[in-house]
């Protein structure tokens, strides 16, 4: 890959703060293909939609036709844990999907995210109470991270003291989805990352172990306890989903939420709005997930024979990237797109993805979000950004700052 | 028309729309969202303001809402001279003007026609009339027959396995109440999705505990001293106790009242153009009268101009969009209506979508999952290409079959998709009835009704 390819300067950590400017170049090659064996690279909104409804588009890294590199993929070989739904292709992936969601979502458990709104708000409030009489703050630090975590710790059954364990599991295999890393990516680095998914499974499993003998009011529980007319998860299922859930559960939404009081500290009027009407939050959160959403792209697709896109012929088994971000900004699609507009009344972005593989946790992912800068708005007095752009996280699909330092005259009661 | 009339008409003209549901409330809002100023009137029979159908045949009848509180959303405030509670009686194209059933007279320089369906009624009017025989088209229907649910009638006769007889099925079966359903065809669906889909439909009837019987009609119902149903009588000589009869033979279209009126309006609908205006009945299209949702009869360029009825809410709301615009512009300015057919239900705990005409398909193909496993999507062919699609359970992918149907993509798909069964790899006959046999009366229906046709001679229809 030359130095000054699109996709090296995706991946590079210099566009972190900004990459929309490589998106807009990007768009002009709908389908970008620089090298062979590299990735098609995929931007325009209604090509990325497409693909994603596409019944010949697979997430199964099997299909791919060089999946040297894949670490999933390779953890079934050496005996790790087997590939979540996230990287299945049906019918796997609806009965495994299926099974997690009637145990977090309507039909059978309509009211367990709704029904969390009052927890989630308390949790929210003692975070903000915590600040004490300190006048900045590090906002992923301090809020940021630990209230997704420690929701998903409720949701799943994980004690939040265990935070520190899981997390020095988490990162490695958070890292290992980002494509930049895997350029230069040796065998060393996948193996950390394939160990890290097996202590993290192997972590649950014991905790699964306990749900099993006393079920509790939590999904870990439902997972290990599921009898459905899809049957039961094996404990291998049980401990991928739940290691899947875990992560996604709070990588996203921690990003999510600073890159949304982000947005807003650059925008103080829509801030200011937000302060006194409460009601725009819904509207905000989905501006937000189109302006700058937490999953910049998805890497992991393939086809499973040529396909044709744009007159472009993308064969079979290739590495297929879809740009989320991109999408979100196009200009085919979006009126102004590159304008943060709460008001947008035609906002169907693809912030979630799209299709069978849409994001799971999206009910619980905008409740948070909504009630976060809800109540951050409300409370904090004249907040201002102490560095613009702040430093970001090295991942360039997990996209966000790792410290947001901001100051304020004071926290309202 | 001069741009100075068109100017006029947008800020002093008088638009009447008459059906006051789904199509003229999206009408009225569109109107008012694109500038119209003038005054607008909504007519509509009912006494009801706007409210939503589909939940009539699911949520109400299984008390998850209340019947009377279905309210359309509103988009915005359309500032309209309500005429609720009054029917159209008659139309003078000449003089522009509607009459009313109360003997007023609403006079128009627009007019747009959304008068709907009703639901086909019991033939023998003796029958019809007793206590528990019930239609299910309006929220009246909806909640006298919910009360009986509630009441836990011994057993629920329906008759005609359409959607709406087989939601109806269904949201009995949910409250564990025993029904029977009789269908003349070989299968339920059949009119909308063919015998293929038709017989998964009757293994889910079948797993559900309904007591289907196919290939019978119903000959009498029965009532007793009292004037209760109290049994069915079928065509092959069986008598089923039943306390709770649900007719639900498909629709008839509500065009009587344009009866002598010049349109080109009968019992198949009112033929319009492809800017939703109306013709009249010697075929030559007119200017001032408009058509939507399912009283209209329009041609669609992706299905070899065919003129489609489509009795599906989202075909309402974008052909109402369409004719409310067209109606308030000028000549280029004018949109095709080119919605993509498109229609749900939900029954027996599954969803069932569909887009597309499935009726114009001769063959079909399991391109994903197992009918066996009730979750698969299908496509229709017709003439090598892909004309529709259906998915039980699958729904997410159906974007990819309309961006197919709408490219005329080629049928068989030869192509391999995830989740395709090795016995699926071949089409199958699609196994639609003949369309010259009358069924309950598919949600879509094909005619060559065109505006070539040049016959002088108007023949009221009978009803």
């Amino acid at each position: 890959m030359t130095q000054d390819s699109i996709v090296r300067r995706i991946t590079d950590f210099a566009s972190r703060a900004d990459p929309y400017p490589v998106y807009r170049e990007l768009r002009g090659t709908p389908v970008l293909h620089e090298e062979e064996g590299g990735p098609y690279v995929i931007s325009s909104y209604w090509d990325i939609e497409a693909l994603l409804h596409d019944p010949r588009i697979s997430s199964d890294a099997a299909n791919l036709a060089a999946a040297g590199d894949d670490v999933l993929l390779q953890s079934e070989e050496t005996g790790g844990l087997p590939p979540s739904f996230l990287r299945l292709d049906p019918p796997e992936h609806d009965r495994l999907r299926r099974m997690a969601n009637s145990a977090f979502g309507p039909p059978h458990r309509p009211r367990r995210i709704d029904g969390m709104r009052g927890e989630l708000r308390e949790i929210v409030t003692g975070l903000i109470d915590g600040f004490g009489d300190a006048r900045g703050i590090d906002l992923v630090d301090q809020f940021a991270y630990p209230f997704p975590v420690t929701v998903i710790c409720r949701l799943l059954g994980v004690p939040r003291e265990d935070e520190p364990r899981f997390r020095a599991w988490v990162d490695p295999l958070v890292a290992s989805l980002d494509p930049g890393t895997r350029q230069g990516a040796d065998e060393e680095f996948a193996r950390t990352a394939r160990e890290a998914r097996m202590q993290l499974g192997m972590y649950l499993a014991g905790l699964a172990e306990e749900r099993a003998k006393e079920p509790r009011d939590d999904l870990l529980s439902d997972l290990v306890n599921s009898r459905g007319p899809d049957g039961a998860m094996t404990m291998m299922e049980v401990l991928s989903t739940s290691v899947l859930l875990l992560i996604a559960g709070h990588e996203t939404t921690v990003n999510l939420i600073t890159n949304g009081m982000l947005t807003l500290l650059r925008h103080p009027d829509v801030l200011e709005r937000l302060r006194h009407e409460p009601e725009l939050a819904p509207r905000l959160v989905e501006e937000l997930l189109r302006y700058e959403p937490p999953v910049q792209l998805v890497p992991q697709r393939t086809c499973i024979t040529d396909i044709e896109v744009r007159g472009v012929t993308i064969p079979k088994g290739s590495r297929i990237w879809l740009v989320l971000a991109a999408g979100n900004r196009d200009p085919e699609r979006f009126k102004d797109p590159e304008r943060f507009d709460p008001d947008r009344e035609d906002i169907q972005h693809l912030g979630f993805g799209s299709g069978i593989h849409i994001c799971f946790g999206a009910p619980l992912a905008r409740l948070e979000t909504q009630i976060a800068l809800t109540e951050l708005a409300r409370r904090l007095e004249n907040p201002r950004l102490v560095q613009d752009p702040p430093p970001y996280r090295e991942n360039a699909v997990l996209r966000g700052p790792r410290h947001l330092e901001i100051t304020f005259d004071g926290v309202r009661p | 028309m001069a741009v100075e009339d068109m100017d006029r008409l947008r800020r002093t003209g008088r638009i009447a729309i008459v059906g006051a549901s789904l199509a003229g409330l999206r009408a009225a809002e569109t109107l008012r969202a694109e500038g119209f100023a003038g005054e607008l009137t909504l007519i509509g029979d009912e006494p009801y303001e706007p409210y939503d159908r589909p939940p009539l045949s699911k949520a109400v009848l299984l008390g998850r809402a209340d019947p009377h509180r279905t309210e359309l959303p509103r988009r915005r405030d359309i500032d309209a001279k309500w005429r609720l509670g009054t029917a159209a009686t008659g139309l003078d194209l000449t003089a522009g003007r509607v009459r009313l059933s109360d003997g007023d007279e609403v006079e128009y320089d627009r007019l747009l026609i959304a008068t709907g369906v009703r639901a086909r009624p019991w033939p023998k009017e003796s029958e019809a009339r007793l206590d528990g025989v019930f239609l299910l088209r309006t929220r009246d229907d909806a909640a006298g027959l919910h009360q009986r649910l509630r009441a836990g009638p011994r057993r629920v006769f329906v008759i005609g396995a359409g959607f709406a007889g087989c939601e109806v099925a269904s949201a009995c079966r949910e409250q564990g109440i025993e029904v029977t359903v009789a269908e003349r065809a070989g299968a339920p669906l059949v009119g909308a999705l063919g015998g293929v889909v038709g017989a998964v439909a009757a293994e889910l009837m079948h797993e559900h505990g309904v007591d289907l019987r196919i290939r019978v009609t119903v000959t009498a119902l029965e009532g007793d001293a009292a004037g209760r149903v109290r049994a069915v009588h079928l065509s092959d000589e069986s008598v089923v106790e039943a306390d709770v009869v649900v007719v639900s033979l498909g629709s008839q279209r509500n065009t009587e009242w344009l009866n002598g009126s010049g349109l080109g309006a009968g019992p198949r609908g009112i033929a319009c153009d492809a800017g939703c205006r109306a013709f009249d009945f010697r075929g030559i299209v007119t200017d001032d009268v408009f058509v939507a949702g399912d009283v209209a009869r329009s041609p669609h360029a992706l299905f070899e101009y065919q003129f489609l009825s489509l009795e599906h809410w989202g075909n309402a709301v974008a052909q109402a969009e369409t004719a409310a615009h067209n109606m308030i512009c000028d000549g280029t300015d004018r949109r095709p209506h080119l919605w993509m057919p498109a229609f749900w239900s939900s029954q027996f705990g599954v969803n069932i979508k569909s887009v597309g005409v499935p009726p114009m398909g001769e063959e079909l193909m399991i391109t994903q999952g197992s009918t066996a496993e009730r979750r698969f999507v299908g496509v229709y062919g017709h003439k090598g290409r892909v004309v529709a699609a259906v998915s039980f359970d699958n729904t997410r992918w159906l974007e990819f079959y309309q961006r197919a149907i709408e490219r005329g993509a080629p049928f068989p798909v030869e192509y391999p998709t995830l989740d395709r069964r090795p016995e699926n790899r071949r089409p199958v006959p699609a196994d639609f009835p003949d369309p010259s046999l009358p069924t309950h009366g598919p949600m879509v229906t094909l005619s060559g009704y065109s505006p070539a046709d040049t016959q002088l001679v108007f023949h009221p229809a009978r009803h």
